[in-house]
């Protein structure tokens, strides 16, 4: 019958296909996005925030980033930045889902937790081989234009996130390229942040316990490559940041430093995200050329 | 013995024609993003940076070039199999017109970054809507042929044919739910990891009912046709189609593996897609043994060489395919060039080898005339083959090297290699792959010289008899 009857052989091919989609697609709604997977520090965007993450969507950067750590040790190392890997509740404010299906770049769900300032936002923004010489990120250097600010209110409202008169006064005078790194900055922030070194305020042990630098030699080097170079450049020799070659500094103040930051000033905090050994290899790894 | 005067068969020219200019230019813009991943000062204004260039080439790769040619088999195999004309030639001839507006305005606003960015769905909700309203009208045209039919029985390419109808119609429609914000923006009507898993039971059966059904509805159809010989077992083909219809559905989250999709779809997509290998190779056997006896076709009949490869390379395809859906596996390659790797050798290799052949055979059966040049048609064989091996190999390498590289710990757990070292690593491969870019194309241009020369051929017999 079904090789001559092609209206019920279209309904039969219908009922075929909505049985994987009823259980797959359908059903879980029930258990998605529902009070069980529910994280209370996840906070929507601001009409700012919102405006970059659709500056984000018109660039087209979810072709080569990614937005979600997998529960994988080497991608929660990688891109988690101490916040773990991504879980379901973080994204409840996103429409549409940014997940990606490419790492040409980097994984971006937790960029927010990564030490980076404002300022080498822009810089690697406008020109990324400037920081990064071999990226093929391509420039956005068009980013710097005003905002178009004409729906930022009606957006708010079409996706019923909280917003206040402040919130929508900040976006007075932005340029796109502030949208954009006010996105990135938000990425991941909402989650609580394990800390590595949270404790670590002053040094705990006054002096550094590696003396040798052959000891250290490697992992130092990586470490300084993976969180340092893109701003002190690969060879110490200063880009965003000063030169770190020969620097005259004491091991103890270069050890504040690294810790605590010289945040006003677009040095990076690195005590949540490095522990103190690891903080006392990097002086050692600094220190190289005075000993 | 001039069949072609009862069938209306201007449409099939048309879309023919159209789905071939779009296809240069998914390939063309496919050599500039492969260019500018070497080489990233290629983005050279806005318009033109990799991210907004890379959904035209998937647009026009997948929309211009598959589903246009897509439709013209349709029209000619629908209207062969069933003995009946056209339901509506005006109407088939107003739909050409949209689905050349529809692609061209698709390419002028991925260029302005109106984009939606879900995958194989990013054009925003007008285009959506005209593209929504194209396909429902082209299904109407096929289904009322199809009922008004002369010939009683539905050979197995009917069936394939009015399953993507109804396939691509409900994914299409459930993925582009939005709220409208103005006429160039909206919203996705689902949140974070609901819209995932929405746009991956989409995605992945964008690859089902638009990658592969049709495709075997064209290859079920042409390779009798080519080689004389009936298909080895329609019953087969039966049993094939019922089980890949319904196993598709449940895949979808094979591309959220160790995301926060909950485990239970990963564990049922990734059982499935295992079982999928059965109905898949289903085809690729019932393809193999109608050549049972006449394999020597292999080298004697251009024709056959683009089917049996191109159904060789879909048979590939549907093993790859499962193994990525494997956990372990794909914590290795997932997000990296492994999946281009992949997805080339399905777009270059099955889906275009297909459509080459059918292409040729329908473009002499419409001139009435043998082909222009069959010395042609074996070098672009050879040089879209060729092109399409480099890139998927040197893809599949590339894509080992990273995803080895991303996973290498040291033994207290730290990274063993930065970001930017495991990408340093794959530069020469990508260098490679914009060279096999450039040999794909020149197998395309002898397949357009010969093609309208053929035509030509045709237009002028047909001036000589009149
Ligand atoms: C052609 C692919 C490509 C596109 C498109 C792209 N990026 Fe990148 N991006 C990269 C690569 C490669 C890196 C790593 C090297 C570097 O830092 O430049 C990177 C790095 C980054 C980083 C730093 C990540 C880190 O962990 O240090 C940020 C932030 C970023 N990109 C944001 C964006 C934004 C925002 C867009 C869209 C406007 C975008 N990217 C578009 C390839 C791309
Ligand atoms: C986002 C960019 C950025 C990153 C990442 C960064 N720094 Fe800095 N760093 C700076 C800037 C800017 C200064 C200058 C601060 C000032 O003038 O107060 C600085 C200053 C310093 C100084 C003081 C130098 C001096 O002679 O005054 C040290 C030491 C230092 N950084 C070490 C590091 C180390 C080690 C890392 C990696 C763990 C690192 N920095 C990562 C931007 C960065
Ligand atoms: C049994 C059959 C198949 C299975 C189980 C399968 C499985 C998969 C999996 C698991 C991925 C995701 C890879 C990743 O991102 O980690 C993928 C990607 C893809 N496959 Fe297949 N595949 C099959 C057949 C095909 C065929 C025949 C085509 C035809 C062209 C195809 C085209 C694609 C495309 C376009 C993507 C990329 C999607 C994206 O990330 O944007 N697949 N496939
Ligand atoms: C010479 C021929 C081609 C070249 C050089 C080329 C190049 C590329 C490049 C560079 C990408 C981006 C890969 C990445 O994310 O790193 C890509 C993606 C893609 N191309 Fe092509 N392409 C070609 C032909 C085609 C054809 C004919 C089709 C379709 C019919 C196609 C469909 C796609 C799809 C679906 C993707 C997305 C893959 C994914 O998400 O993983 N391509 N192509």
């Amino acid at each position: 019958m079904l090789e001559k009857n092609p209206v019920i052989f279209i309904i039969l091919a219908f009922v075929v296909i909505m049985i994987g989609t009823t259980i797959t697609m359908i059903a879980p709604f029930k258990w998605i996005n529902s009070d069980s997977d529910k994280i209370a520090e996840v906070k929507p965007y601001t009409p700012l925030q919102q405006e970059g993450r659709d500056l984000y969507m018109r660039e087209g950067c979810n072709n080569c980033h990614s937005q979600t750590v997998r529960t994988l040790a080497a991608d929660v190392e990688r891109y988690g930045n101490g916040g773990g890997y991504s879980k379901s509740g973080e994204f409840v404010y996103d429409r549409p889902h940014l997940w990606g299906s490419r790492r040409t770049g980097p994984d971006l769900a937790r960029i927010g937790l990564k030490p980076l300032t404002p300022a080498w936002h822009k810089k690697h923004m406008e020109n990324p081989q400037s920081v990064v010489p071999a990226s093929n990120m391509p420039s956005y250097a068009f980013l710097n234009q005003p905002l178009d600010t004409t729906y930022s209110e009606r957006k708010m409202k079409l996706l019923k996130f909280p917003y206040t008169q402040a919130d929508l006064d900040e976006l007075k005078g932005k340029s796109e390229m502030d949208a954009i790194i006010a996105y990135m900055r938000k990425l991941g922030t909402d989650i609580p942040v394990k800390n590595a070194g949270a404790a670590v305020q002053a040094p705990v042990a006054q002096s550094n316990p590696y003396t040798d630098l052959k000891a250290v030699e490697e992992e130092a080097k990586a470490i300084y490559k993976q969180q340092c170079a893109s701003c002190h450049g690969e060879k110490r020799e200063g880009t965003l940041g000063p030169a770190l070659k020969g620097s005259t500094k004491s091991e103890t103040d270069l050890f504040k430093i690294i810790s605590q930051g010289s945040t006003a000033n677009g040095m990076p905090a690195f005590s949540s995200s490095l522990d103190e050994q690891k903080i006392w290899k990097l002086v050692t790894y600094i220190k190289l050329d005075t000993k | 013995m001039k069949a072609s005067t009862r069938y209306v068969d201007d449409s099939v020219k048309g879309f023919i024609t159209w789905s071939i200019i779009w296809g240069t230019i998914a390939v063309v813009v496919g050599i500039v993003i492969s260019l500018q991943l070497a080489w990233p000062q290629l983005n050279v204004a806005p318009y033109l940076t990799y991210g907004r260039l890379r959904p035209i080439h998937t647009n026009a790769g997948i929309f211009g070039w598959g589903i246009g040619s897509f439709i013209a088999m349709f029209f000619y195999i629908t209207q062969r199999l069933t003995k009946t004309p056209l339901w509506s030639p005006k109407l088939a001839r107003v739909t050409l017109w949209i689905f050349n507006v529809a692609i061209a305005s698709a390419a002028v606003t991925l260029a302005m970054g109106i984009n939606r960015t879900k995958e194989y769905a990013e054009l925003e909700w007008p285009l959506a809507i005209v593209v929504a309203i194209l396909w429902v009208l082209f299904s109407i045209n096929v289904f009322m042929t199809i009922l008004k039919r002369k010939e009683e029985q539905m050979y197995i390419s009917l069936w394939y044919i009015m399953a993507a109808l109804v396939g691509v119609t409900v994914l299409y429609v459930v993925n582009n739910l939005g709220m409208p914000l103005h006429l160039f923006k909206s919203y996705s009507a689902f949140a974070g990891t609901n819209d995932a898993n929405v746009q991956w039971w989409y995605g992945h059966n964008a690859v089902a009912m638009v990658l592969t059904v049709p495709p075997l509805a064209i290859f079920y159809y042409f390779l009798p046709k080519i080689t004389n010989n009936p298909i080895y077992s329609h019953r087969m083909g039966i049993i094939a189609f019922w089980s890949l219809i319904f196993m598709y559905l449940w895949t979808g989250a094979h591309h959220l593996l160790w995301t926060p999709v909950p485990d239970w779809i990963q564990t049922v997509a990734m059982a499935f897609s295992i079982m999928l290998i059965a109905p898949s190779w289903g085809a690729v056997m019932n393809g193999y043994l109608t050549m049972n006896g006449q394999w020597e076709k292999m080298k004697s009949n251009y024709l056959v060489k683009f089917m049996i490869v191109g159904i060789t390379f879909y048979g590939l395809q549907t093993l790859q395919g499962p193994m990525q859906a494997v956990r372990s596996f794909s914590a290795f390659i997932h997000y990296t060039d492994w999946v281009p790797g992949h997805v080339h050798m399905g777009t270059m290799g099955w889906v275009s080898m297909i459509l080459f052949g059918a292409t040729y055979y329908v473009t002499t059966t419409l001139s009435d005339t043998e082909i222009y040049s069959i010395k042609l048609a074996n070098a672009h064989f050879w040089l879209v083959l060729v092109g399409q091996l480099i890139y998927s190999i040197t893809m599949w390498i590339a894509g080992v090297q990273q995803g080895s590289m991303l996973l290498a710990t040291n033994p207290d757990g730290t990274l063993h290699y930065s970001f930017m070292e495991t990408m340093i690593a794959i530069f020469p491969y990508y260098k490679i792959r914009a060279i096999s870019g450039f040999i794909y194309l020149a197998g395309l241009a002898l397949f357009i010289y010969n093609i309208y020369k053929t035509f030509q051929k045709g237009a002028e017999s047909s001036v000589a008899k009149a």
